[in-house]
This record gives C-alpha cells, sequence and structure tokens, in this order.
C-alpha cells in the first residue's frame, strides 16, 4: 500500500466534513502560476490521472507526501483565470471546489497558488477563491526571481489585506514549503475562524471589479512588479524575426522529426525484438498447447505490440517536454499559425499532426496542449491520416513487389519514392480536407478564438521532463493496454476456433471468405480480407498475416512472399490495398487513446466509420482506374 | 514629461513601469487595437466580443482602462503579440479588431 508504484490504491476517502479536521486539499491558481510543478512537488510520485467524469478535463489526485503528510489527499485543478463557468475547466473547478463533482471529495482547505511576477493581474483569481470561505494558504511562487528581478511584496500586509495566510515559495526550488506544512497542522486543530468575515471582497462577480480590487490590493500592500526578463525579449528577436524565425522553427521541426525516426525508430524495433525473443523463450518452457499459444502469440504478442510504442512515445514527449517547459512551444504556435488557420485549426495543432508522422498516439496525446475543445476534437480527429510509421511495412512489401525500381527523375527520384511520396500526400491531403470538413460542420467554430499567452523562456528541469515522461507512459499503457489486450484475445480465439484449424478455415478465415465479394472490385482476395480483419489491432500485423496465409498455401509456399503476392495480386489490387492503408483507421491503440482523449466511444467509432468508407471508396477508384488505364 | 518618456519607449517595460498613475491627459485618438503600429500604446475602450471569449480577454487584463503595448508581429504578419499587465499574448487580427482602444498621439502632442 505504501509503495509509490501502487499509484491505483489512492482511495478518495467519501467522508462528511467534520469541521476543523482536513482530509482533502485542492490545489488552484491561473495558468502559468507553476501549479503543475508545485503539485509534483507535494505529492511526489505518488500520483493518480484520470478523467473527470462526462468531460476531458483531466483529473489529477495525490497524497500529500512530498512534506511527509501522506494521510492528505491534494487535488489539483485545471488551470482557471476565474470562477465563472465559461469554460469546461472552470466548470469543473467550481464544482469540485463546491463539493458537487461526483466521486471527488469536498476539500476542506485550498492551497492557492499565484505567480508572484504577475501578482496584480494573478490576483484576480484571489476574489472568486477567498469568497468560498474556505481556510486558505496563498502561495506566491517563483518570487526567488521576482526578488532577483528586482519585485518586492509585503506578504504580512497582503495577508492583512486578503484575510488569509501568505508565503512565499518557490516550486521550482522546492523553498518554503514548510508553510504549507505549518497551514496544514495548524488548520488541523479545531481553531475559531478569525478573519474571513473581515475582508472586503468585490460584490459584482465580474472581471472589471475584481480587476479594480486586485490593483487596489496590490497598490496597498506596496506590489513592485519585477522588470521583465530582457532576455526573453531578446530571444524573442531572434527566434520570431521575420526571416530567422520560421528558418529555425523548422529546423527544430525537423530535429523533432529526424530523432523520432532515426533514434526512436530502430529503439522501437529492437524493443520489440527483445520482447518477441522473451515470448519464445518463455513459450519453449511453456511447451506446446493451446494454453502456450494464447499466452504468447495472444496475450504476450499484443501487450508487445503495444509496448514497441513506448519508447517512440518517450522521446516524442522528451521533445514536445522541452519545448513546451522552455517556452518555445507557444512561439512555434505562433509561427505556425497562419498556416493552420488556413486549413481551419490554429498554431498549437502543428506540433501534434507533425508528430503523428510517427505515430498517432503520442500525437493526440499531446493534442492536449490545445484549450479550445473544438479544435482539440477536430485535430485528434484528423491525426490518424497522417502517414505513421506502422503503415511503412505494408507499403514497403506492396511497392517493392509490384513497383518496378526505375527513374523518373534521373537520380533524384526513383518510381518507388514516387509512389511511397504520395501516399505520405494522399493522408496529408486526407487530414486537410477532413480539417475543413469537420470545421464547417459538426465542429464548426461559432466564435473560438487564438489566444495565446507567451510564457517567458525558462530551462527545463529534469524533474518535471521525468515526471512528465512518467505520467504520459502511465497513461498511454493503461488506456491502451487494457483494450489491446481485450481485443488480441478476441483476435486470438478467433483465428484459432474451431480447434485444430488453419488460419484460413478458422472463425476469422471464413469471415474472411464472407467478405469476399464485398472487397472484389477493390483487387481483394478473401486473404487480404483477413489480412483487413487482423490488422485492426495494428497496420504492421497484415504482413505476418500475409505471411501466414501465403506460407500455409501449397500454391504459394515455395515463393517469398513478394513473388506470392505478385502471382495472386494485379496492380491494381496493390495499389488499391496500399490506397486503403494510407485513409483506414486500423489501429486498435488509437481507438483506445481517442476514446480517452474524448472520453466517449462516439468520436472512435465515428472515426472507424469515416476513415473506413473513405478507405473502401478510395480503394476502390484506385483499382478500377488502374484496371481501366491497363485495358 | 516621464509619461512621454515611457510611452516612447518600445515593448513591455513601458507597459511594466506604466503604474497606476498614469498620465492620461494629452492627445489619444479612437482607434482599434489591431489598427496600431507595433511599439505603440493603446488604452482599452470597449470589448466586443463574444461573452465567453470577452470574459476570457478581460481575465487576461483586457479591461477598460488597461494598457497594451504593440510589441512584435509573428513572422507571417499575423498573430499580432501584446504585452498587457507584464504579460505577452498573440491575438489574431479578427480578435484584436474587436478591441476599442484609445491610441496617443505621438505626431500631435498635447493636441486634442
Amino acid at each position: 500500500m505504501s509503495d509509490c508504484c501502487s499509484t491505483a490504491t489512492i482511495e478518495v476517502p467519501v467522508e462528511p466534513r467534520v469541521a476543523g479536521k482536513i482530509r482533502t486539499v485542492a490545489l488552484v491558481g491561473p495558468p502559468n502560476s507553476g501549479k503543475s510543478t508545485l503539485f509534483n512537488r507535494l505529492t511526489g510520485l505518488r500520483q493518480k490521472v484520470a478523467n473527470y467524469p462526462g468531460v476531458t478535463v483531466e483529473q489529477r489526485v495525490g497524497r500529500l507526501s512530498g512534506i511527509g503528510r501522506s494521510d492528505l489527499t491534494l487535488i489539483d485543478l485545471p488551470g482557471i483565470y476565474g470562477l465563472d463557468t465559461y469554460s469546461e475547466d472552470a466548470r469543473v473547478a467550481v464544482d469540485v471546489l463546491r463539493g458537487e463533482m461526483p466521486g471527488t471529495p469536498a476539500p476542506d482547505a485550498i492551497l492557492l497558488v499565484l505567480d508572484s511576477l504577475h501578482l496584480r493581474r494573478q490576483l484576480m483569481l484571489a476574489a472568486p477563491v477567498l469568497a468560498l470561505g474556505l481556510p486558505t494558504l496563498v502561495l506566491l511562487n517563483m518570487s526567488d526571481l521576482m526578488e532577483a528581478r528586482g519585485g518586492r511584496v509585503d506578504t504580512l500586509a497582503l495577508a492583512q489585506e486578503l484575510g488569509v495566510p501568505v508565503a512565499k515559495i518557490s516550486a521550482t526550488r522546492g523553498t518554503g514549503l514548510d508553510s504549507v506544512t505549518q497551514f496544514l497542522n495548524k488548520k488541523a486543530e479545531p481553531e475559531p475562524e478569525l478573519t474571513a468575515s473581515r475582508i472586503e471582497l468585490p460584490v459584482v462577480g465580474n472581471p472589471r471589479s475584481y480587476r479594480q480590487w486586485a490593483t487596489g490590493i496590490s497598490t496597498r500592500t506596496k506590489y513592485k512588479a519585477p522588470l521583465s526578463s530582457q532576455w526573453t525579449r531578446r530571444i524573442d528577436g531572434i527566434l520570431l524575426h521575420k526571416a530567422w524565425g520560421p528558418l529555425i522553427f523548422l529546423a527544430v521541426v525537423f530535429a523533432v522529426f529526424q530523432v523520432v525516426f532515426a533514434i526512436g525508430q530502430p529503439l522501437s524495433d529492437g524493443f520489440g525484438d527483445v520482447l518477441n525473443l522473451a515470448g519464445d523463450k518463455v513459450g519453449l518452457l511453456m511447451g506446446h498447447g493451446w494454453v502456450e499459444s494464447l499466452l504468447i502469440d495472444g496475450v504476450w504478442r499484443g501487450v508487445a505490440s503495444v509496448l514497441v510504442f513506448l519508447p517512440q512515445i518517450l522521446l516524442l514527449f522528451l521533445f514536445i517536454g522541452v519545448l513546451e517547459d522552455s517556452g518555445y512551444l507557444a512561439r512555434a504556435a505562433l509561427i505556425a499559425d497562419r498556416v493552420m488557420r488556413s486549413i481551419g485549426l490554429n498554431g498549437k495543432a502543428f506540433i501534434p499532426l507533425l508528430s503523428a508522422y510517427a505515430c498517432a498516439v503520442p500525437a493526440i496525446m499531446a493534442t492536449r496542449t490545445i484549450e479550445n475543445k473544438r479544435d482539440r476534437f477536430a485535430t485528434i480527429l484528423v491525426t490518424p491520416f497522417m502517414t505513421c510509421s506502422a503503415r511503412l511495412p505494408i507499403y514497403m512489401l506492396m511497392i517493392a513487389a509490384f513497383i518496378p525500381n526505375k527513374p523518373i527523375l534521373g537520380d533524384f527520384l526513383g518510381m518507388r519514392a514516387a509512389v511511397m511520396l504520395s501516399l505520405y500526400v494522399l493522408g496529408f491531403l486526407a487530414a486537410l480536407g477532413t480539417a475543413r470538413l469537420l470545421k464547417s460542420s459538426i465542429l464548426k467554430a461559432s466564435s473560438a478564438p487564438f489566444i495565446l499567452e507567451l510564457p517567458q523562456y525558462r530551462l527545463p528541469t529534469v524533474r518535471s521532463l521525468s515526471l512528465r515522461l512518467m505520467d504520459r507512459g502511465k497513461v498511454f499503457l493503461k488506456q491502451a493496454g487494457t483494450v489491446i489486450l481485450a481485443v488480441t484475445m478476441v483476435l486470438w480465439v478467433l483465428s484459432h476456433l474451431p480447434a485444430g484449424t488453419s488460419l484460413g478455415e478458422s472463425l476469422i478465415g471464413r469471415v474472411g471468405h464472407f467478405i469476399e465479394p464485398a472487397i472484389r472490385p477493390l483487387g481483394f482476395n478473401w486473404k487480404i480480407g483477413i489480412g483487413l480483419l487482423t490488422s485492426v489491432m495494428a497496420r504492421e500485423v497484415i504482413v505476418g498475416t500475409l505471411g501466414t496465409l501465403y506460407g500455409a498455401d501449397p500454391a504459394t509456399q515455395s515463393l517469398g512472399l513478394q513473388a506470392a503476392l505478385r502471382h495472386d495480386l494485379t496492380l491494381g489490387g496493390a495499389m488499391a490495398l496500399v490506397v486503403f492503408f494510407a485513409f483506414a483507421l486500423q489501429c486498435t491503440s488509437t481507438l483506445a487513446i481517442v476514446r480517452r482523449e474524448t472520453n466517449s466511444w462516439k468520436w472512435p467509432a465515428l472515426q472507424f466509420c469515416y476513415m473506413g468508407v473513405l478507405a473502401y471508396l478510395a480503394a476502390l477508384a484506385t483499382n478500377q482506374a488502374i484496371l481501366a488505364f491497363m485495358r | 514629461m516621464v509619461a512621454i518618456a515611457l510611452l516612447s519607449g518600445i515593448g513591455a517595460e513601458a507597459a511594466d513601469a506604466v503604474d497606476e498613475d498614469f498620465d492620461l491627459s494629452g492627445a489619444w485618438k479612437l482607434s482599434l487595437l489591431s489598427e496600431l503600429p507595433i511599439g505603440t500604446v493603446g488604452v482599452v475602450e470597449a470589448l466586443e466580443l463574444p461573452g465567453e471569449v470577452q470574459h476570457h480577454l478581460m481575465h487576461m487584463g483586457f479591461v477598460p482602462e488597461a494598457r497594451v503595448v504593440v510589441v512584435r508581429k509573428a513572422p507571417a504578419g499575423d498573430p499580432t503579440v501584446y504585452a498587457i499587465d507584464g504579460f505577452e499574448v498573440a491575438l489574431r487580427r479578427e480578435t484584436a479588431q474587436a478591441i476599442r482602444v484609445r491610441e496617443y498621439d505621438s505626431l500631435n502632442p498635447g493636441k486634442r
């Protein structure tokens, strides 16, 4: 129970509030106030990430073991500017603070984090939060930076104005956190509330009155804002320069892409080999039988097919983490916005879409940086069209088997490379068209603006990067792993029943035969049909399935897979197959992660059907066009 | 004098230093935030945006009488980066067009 890894055992005690006794503490703060860093500081590694029921807002809960109070629960609320209910984030925050969120206990105390570099504006949130009347501790974060840059704040005067204790902290360095311990210890003893009624809060709860109130307080407490970092200005002068800016942007993008491909891909492949080898070794020990087959071919292979994504995902999130924590991600969004807007998305969608060339799963997880829900959903829905690395095995197989290696443009472009490139373009165009379609129909944005805060540049810390990696890795394994496991086992059962039959005669094989009339116009036969079915799990599975099927067929047994395919398929059918794969959503991991990120089965179901229909029609058109051309 | 000196300075250092006792007398002309050239200062008059957006922007500091400095444009010319309350926020042209501001007229100082 007490080890760090048993995160699932953090149970939220749903008990009635006892006066003066603290069980649950809520962490409240505006975006960019350093709230997440503080949460990580206070909870250590004992935290649980889930979605609040019915919404896509992420809920983080942890024990306060970072300050030795693992008996207390800390709830991290989404970053908010106010307690009005305009945004989903704010609605969730209000519900949690009022104790009206199902499954989340009502907080007994509040830690309000404010960025002391911009205290005048950040204080606007204090008014509605203090009005809740809960015991509150105000934490002025980044106070070390503020003082280093000549800023000043009188915490005593501020505490008097606000009627609650105020402490200076630095979440990054971990200083000043004893104030939290003191606050919690003190409040644990029943103690009459002294001050809550004395302070004056703005009567009308609108931003204007909050701002006047906040300005009044910061003036009376002689708050002096620090000089803004000259570094940020100077760096922006280069990174947002008319000519250098886009060039550096492209270089960064290229570097990320290159590393994820050049290092992440072999890493993933190697990891996959190790996992398969381990499976084989264990399989040998177990002997042959259906149990061994289910556990090794079914469960282990299925789990391994998910695990192989892990190195790429971690690498990509390392990059995104560095970009985001340093402050460059916001600048990248600023540079990309013009282009992204022309396809109906905003600048923040650029990095996720780019990541999708490696794998749609981390790309979809990375859409969390897009605050606007419609833009985020649109990005999630078009992401799987980008040509991910799992499509490459079938592309390479079919191209090698059917396309002659003839040069088109001298040494620059061969015919095979041209076909490969056009498949990339095809996927991109489908994403573009779909984004347009979505933004003009179901995800039509009435007024969604692009409001982008440009944070000051900071050096990312190893601590926050590693926590981020652990966090994302855990989410991926848990969400994708459970669904994948179930689907793999179902597929295994379907391809091994009735007992003792070959794949072609199994249940799934019969379905393959059954759908043959439907896929014949695409130039596919029943073997391809079975491949389409098994590859619902993951795109690359089709290569293995075709290998098994052609290997078992006496007519093609002696041939290599490429020769066997040439023997069995027309050029039209082969090209229709790669086009089908360019469009179809053949990836259970993606479906699982879309389900998690949109918190509903509706979106992945819609996406699967839409992409499937598109794939069928495009493959049909390809085959018929090639047939007509060859005639 | 101090106010004019601050206003002619470019960037958010000006906005940071501008305090509550900022001198609002002098020459001002009405304009839209999107029309202000880089390096100028505007004072927010009113926002004409749909409820949710307006609320969000007001929480970010775009309230009447707040001072906004036009810091720079994105390389593609849009969005534009504004400094307000020491923060930098990028807005697209379509959003900035809906924010009415008073612009300090540096060509005609002292005249109405």
